[in-house]
Parts: structure tokens; sequence; C-alpha cells
């Protein structure tokens, strides 16, 4: 199927690998992948500020590239949930509501979108390593992905999973984290305590932006554990 | 940045270097998910429970001016005496008048966050009457001057050693570590202030309209005995907490102590209909009951906000929220804290006031799933933001918003832009972290992340080619 894989802004600037392997992985699968090179961005940092006005200059032009898309594919869980839950209320009652409903039907998380719609859990991926993973909350409470990634992960060779102490936000959350540096890295420190009590060497997401504050985190206070997107394990084969 | 604000970000900081305190906190509500998960599999369908009490909520509230005369005409047909309060200061106003008539000088009560909400206390003692907390963990914040940590659990920042330290202080006790002995030094000390209490004071947790009740719970039996032993007896409720039929109590009492307290029922449940009948032994002789407004008919006609009238104060959401764990329950410096309380006191007691707690939030979703009766907490502090950053958001916060949509809208400016930040960020590391660091909100504690020269779209199109 002709896929459309949509890397939101952080994963364009910071983490372009990350993409790259998915365009490798649905490609080995047989599928073609195309990417809007006009888009940048869903429009979530703006919403959850509450800018929604700045929000729906930004998303419109999502709606109007993507809405006849066969499949929307980002490899991120909260501008999937942005796109999927909040498009069809922002533009409620506008000319774009209906298209936004659209696009919200077929818009998917990368690991939903293998393990619910392609059904598609064993890649041959190897990774040997302990690991544990982190729910980023948008993507585990908007969406219900839960099980998908475990699934994905339960078929990579050498991959043993040991779960945290409890799922719980790791304190990024947008511009959260810059309002209050505060509370954020409270809560980052105490999910870096719970992933280094489970003996992981890696901290696994299907969430960039988590990963990239538990790396800050980690960096600065230089404590020894390691980050990578699911996506990179599902491409690796060492 | 108001004043709360500023306080709240202080307080904050301080929480985030007191490990010691944070850890009391997560030990408290450490196995909170675990208790409550074990008895939440004693519902037949747990969902199904939930939404059915949110549709029962949504119910009432929507009939609330006719559930409200329902039940107060049956409670006056017993012989209660109802009053309406329209604002917190009529409460006290109520209440004191009550106290004089009947020449009282100590009043007992039993836990009541309404009360809280309108600093009943304070009022009370400022005329000169006694007011004695009878809830345990009332009775130890009343002995420290200070509000309850939690709606639930109000002493539940203190250690054993703290309560201890603090009952040989203020209550002459020997030191003790045993918290049994602890209980029942505390319950030596109310006893005699049961007796001497001429007016007993209650919180409530419904109030049944179709049979005209109000339904008191409670573990420590305390309730009760504010309720039975001296004359009068005063409860004050919010107007949202009407129910529609005595028959929904058996849903909503065993939900309220699933997830306020881990437990299948509470320990007490009482229904109180009126004062007492000449053919019973015991009760008071005087009922009062005071219907709280304070906002609350405001909030019921906005269709949006009516949903946070359906909170019964399990204070689940409390337990779950990363943000409450980390910044502890007085750092709200609000009658209710947590994702309810960042809801709920804009809405009630002002916006640009507590307009920080609508952002002191990641969004994580944990409260809206935790409620019981399914209010969207999170979604509704996104609006509280939406409403605010029209309102209250700064010029420069504002432009940067517009300035990014226009990036973002852009193909050429966003792969310019990117190029741009890259060269800026190999000379960020002169300021990474410091003071004049214009990342310093995320630097000072986190190492930013390294922009790459060649972004995904670059790769993709040499990938294409
Ligand atoms: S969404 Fe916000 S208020 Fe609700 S639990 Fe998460 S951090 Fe707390
Ligand atoms: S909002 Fe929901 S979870 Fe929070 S205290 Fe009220 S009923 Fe309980």
């Amino acid at each position: 199927m002709r896929i459309t894989l949509f890397a939101p802004c952080f994963i364009d600037a910071l983490y372009p690998g990350i993409a790259m392997k998915a365009v490798k992985i649905f490609e080995n699968l047989g599928h073609q992948v195309n990417v809007p090179e006009e888009l940048a961005c869903c429009g979530q940092p703006a919403f959850n500020t509450g800018h929604w006005d700045e929000a729906r200059a930004v998303a419109s032009k999502v709606i109007e590239s993507l809405w006849d898309a066969e499949a929307v594919v980002l490899p991120s869980g909260s501008c999937t949930a942005m796109i999927r839950k909040f498009y069809p209320e922002l533009f409620a009652e506008s000319p774009l509501s209906e298209k936004a409903c659209r696009l919200a039907e077929h818009t998917w998380e990368f690991s939903d979108f293998l393990v619910s719609h392609l059904k598609v859990t064993d890649l041959g991926a190897v990774f040997n390593a302990t690991v544990t993973f982190h729910d980023g909350c948008h993507g585990l409470r908007e969406l219900g992905i839960y099980q998908q990634p475990r699934e994905l992960m339960s078929h990579v060779k050498g991959l043993t999973l040991v779960e945290m102490e409890a799922i719980q936000c790791c304190g990024f959350g947008g511009t959260f984290s810059a309002k209050f540096p505060e509370i954020s890295t409270t809560m980052g420190d105490s999910k870096i305590n719970m992933a280094l009590e489970t003996g992981a060497e890696y901290i696994v997401s299907n969430d960039s932006s988590c990963l990239m504050h538990i790396r800050g985190l980690a960096d600065k206070q230089h404590r020894h554990i390691k980050t990578i997107h699911l996506i990179e394990i599902l491409a690796s084969n060492e | 940045m108001n004043n709360l604000a500023k306080k709240f970000h202080q307080d904050a900081a301080h929480m985030a270097e007191n490990v010691a305190l944070r850890n009391v906190i997560a030990t408290g509500l450490g196995k909170y998910a675990e208790g409550r998960d074990k008895k939440i599999a004693d519902f037949q369908d747990w969902q199904k429970a939930r939404e059915t009490a949110s549709q029962i909520k949504r119910e009432s509230l929507n009939n609330l001016p006719q559930n409200i005369q329902q039940l107060t005409e049956k409670l006056t047909s017993r012989g209660t005496h109802i009053h309406f309060a329209a604002t917190g200061s009529d409460v006290c106003r109520i209440v004191l008048n009550i106290l004089r008539q009947k020449k009282a000088k100590l009043m007992i009560k039993s836990k009541s966050m309404t009360s809280e909400e309108v600093h009943l206390n304070k009022a009370l003692e400022k005329e000169g009457f006694k007011v004695v907390e009878s809830d345990l963990g009332e009775f130890i914040v009343q002995l420290r001057q200070e509000p309850p940590y939690h709606i639930v659990f109000p002493a539940m920042h203190l250690t054993r050693y703290q309560i201890s330290d603090l009952f040989h202080d203020k209550l002459n006790s020997q030191p003790t570590e045993n918290p049994e002995t602890l209980t029942m030094i505390a319950r030596q000390n109310l006893r005699s202030q049961y007796i001497q209490a001429d007016v007993g004071f209650t919180g409530a947790n419904f109030a049944v309209a179709d049979t005209g009740m109000i339904s008191v719970t409670e573990n420590e039996g305390n309730s009760r005995l504010c309720g039975s032993l001296p004359k009068t007896m005063i409860t004050l409720i919010g107007i949202e907490k009407v129910i529609p039929r005595l028959e929904d109590l058996p849903l909503f009492l065993p939900m309220l102590a699933t997830v306020g307290a881990a437990q299948n029922l509470t320990a007490y449940n009482t229904l109180y209909s009126g004062p007492k009948r000449p053919e019973e032994p015991d009760g008071p002789e005087e009922y009062h009951v005071i219907l709280l407004d304070n906002g609350r008919s405001r909030l019921q006609k906005d269709p949006v906000y009516r949903e946070v009238l359906k909170c019964m104060r399990c204070g689940s959401c409390l337990n779950v929220c990363p943000i409450y764990k980390s910044v502890g329950g007085h750092t709200y410096n609000a009658t209710y804290s947590g994702p309810i309380g960042s809801v709920l006191m804009p809405k009630l007691f002002g916006m640009a006031a507590y307009k920080h707690l609508s952002f002191a939030c990641s969004l994580c979703c944990a409260c809206r799933d935790a409620c019981p009766v399914k209010i969207d907490l999170s979604h509704l502090l996104l609006k509280n933001r939406e409403t605010l950053s029209s309102q209250f958001a700064p010029k420069y916060e504002k432009l940067a918003f517009k300035g990014m949509s226009a990036l973002f809208n852009h193909p050429l400016f966003w792969s310019l832009g990117k190029k741009l930040a890259w060269i800026g960020q190999k000379l960020h590391p002169l300021i990474e972290g410091s003071a004049i660091d214009p990342a310093q909100c995320w630097t000072a504690t986190r190492k930013a992340p390294k922009l790459v020269w060649h972004s995904f779209k670059d790769l993709w199109k040499k990938y294409k080619s």
C-alpha cells in the first residue's frame, strides 16, 4: 500500500535516522512510502499551550495535504494523538471539519499501524540487550497503545524486556517542561530512577520527545542509561 | 507573574529538593493503584460502572433545581432546617447564627472539604468559638495549624514520628512509634470534647433527592458521633452533590470506597433524614442542612464545565497525578489540590489568580483515566489554557507561536531555520545552562538535544534521487 510518512518537526530536525529507518521498514515489507515535503509540524506545541488559532494555521495545512491519503503514519504517539483526537475538535463546525475527520480515521502511530493495521509483528530484528519500555502518555492514554510495541519487541531476537515498577509520565509535556522546569525535572528524575531499578541498559520508547527529555536529563546528570527509539530496534540486525 | 504563581514556583522548587517529603508521599500513594485495582476487579464491569455513574451525575446536574427542591421539601417535612448559602461568607454567617442561638461554645466537626473551601474554622474562631476537628487526619493538621494536604488523606505528608512529636508537644503525651497508640491518644483527647460539644458539624458525600437524605461515609465513626452526641447538628454540602435516587447509592458508595481508599465499602455509611424522632433513642434534636452554591450554579449553566460538578471528591485524580506527587498538596496553595483543583480553582475563584495551575500539567491524562465519574480533567485544563492564552498570554509568547506557525508553514523558512539553528547551536556551549542562555529553562537541568545539519527532509530528498 501507499504509506505517507509524516515525520514531525523534532524528528525532522533532531532524529532524522529514525524516520529513515521507518522508510526502510515499510519498503522492506513491500510498501510504497511517500513523504509530504511541504509539512513540518502537526501544530501540537501551539495547541497544548492554548494558542488554538496558531495551531489551526499549522493543522489546516496538514489536513489539506493529507486528508485523502491512503494511510498516514507518524513515528510519534503524541503527534498522532493530535491528529486523531484533537483535529476533529479543533475544526468542528468549520469547513475543514469533514476532511479533519477523514484524516483522523486513516492516521496511525507507527507501532499501532504495524500491529493493528498491517498485522505484522515479526520484522526479523535482532537486538542483544535488556531494555525497559517507556509509554508516551498520549500514545498510551489517547490512543490506547500499550500492547503493540510490546508485541513487536517480543519478536526481536536477543531482546529482554523488563517493565518498570509503574507507568508514569516522563515529565516532558511540551512547553510544560520549559514553563515548569522544576517539576518537569523532578518527574524525569523519578522516571530515570525507575528505569535504572530494572537493571536495563536501554530505555526504549515510541515517542522521541520523551526520549529527548530523558536523554537531556541523563546527560546533564551523568546517569548511565541509554535511550533508543523503538523503530531503531526494529530496524536493527546486529 | 502574580504572587500565587510565584509562590507556586518557589514551593515546587523546594519540593524538588525535599526528597524526604517526596518519599513520604510516594510511600503513601505507592501502593494506591495496586490496591484500587484489586477492588476494581470486584466490579463486574468497571468501565460500565464509570459510565453509569457519569450518566447519573450528568442527569442529576441537568435537573439540579428540581432535585434540590425535592431534597429540601423532604428534609423540611421531617423537621430539618434548610439554609441556602450563595457564598462562603454566607455559610459562616449561618453557622455563627446557629451557634449564637444555641449559646454554644464548642463545635465538633467531622471531615468536610466544603468547610475548608469557605474557611469556616477561621471565621468561627475569630468570633470566639472553639472548633475541634474529629477526623484523625484533620485533628492532626488542625494541631499543626495547617490546611489538609490531600482532600481525602489530610495528614498524609507526616510520618508517625512527626505525629508523635506533635502530640507530645501539644497534648503532653508520651512519645510513641506505634500508630495505634497515636490513634488512642487522639481518641482520648476527643472523647470529652464530643460530650462537651454543643453543636456537631459534618460534611456529606451525597444528598439523595427522592428520599430527602444526606449520605455521609467515613472510616473512623467520628462523624456518627458528631451527628449523635451534640444536641444540634449541622451538615454543609455543595449543591452539586445531589443525586436523584436512593437506588443510585449502591453504585456510588462502593465506587467511592474503591477509588478513594481501595476498600469495598467505607466502614461507616450513614443516612440522615432529619432530627431525632420521638421514638428514637439518639440523634440531634435540631438538624440544619446548609446548601452551598459559591459559583457552582454558574458552572452548572456552562455546558462544558458542568462536567466538573460531577466530582465526588474521591481524591483518585490526585493519587495518580505525577505533578501532585512531585510538588505535594500544600504547594497548590488551594483548597482543592491536584488535577480537580487545577480545573476547579480558577473556575470558582478567579482565572487570573489561579491561571498557573492550568499550565502546571504535562497533559499525561492519568487523572482523566482515574476519575470514576469520567471527568475529562486533562482536556478541561487544556480548555482553561485556551481561554487563558487568549486573555493573559504575554505578547512575546503570542508572537513566538505566530512566528512558529509561519516557520512550519513555509518549507523554505523551515529548512533555512533548521540550518540557522544548527549554526546557532555550535556557539551554544559557550553559554549553555548559564543565566544568559536563552534556553536556560531547559538547559539548567537538561542537555539540549543536538540539531543535525542534514534533516530528515534532506536525507529523504537524497534517498529519492
Ligand atoms: S494530565 Fe496533568 S493534571 Fe492530569 S494527571 Fe497528568 S499531569 Fe496531572
Ligand atoms: S475529579 Fe474525579 S477523580 Fe478527581 S476527586 Fe473528583 S471524582 Fe475523584
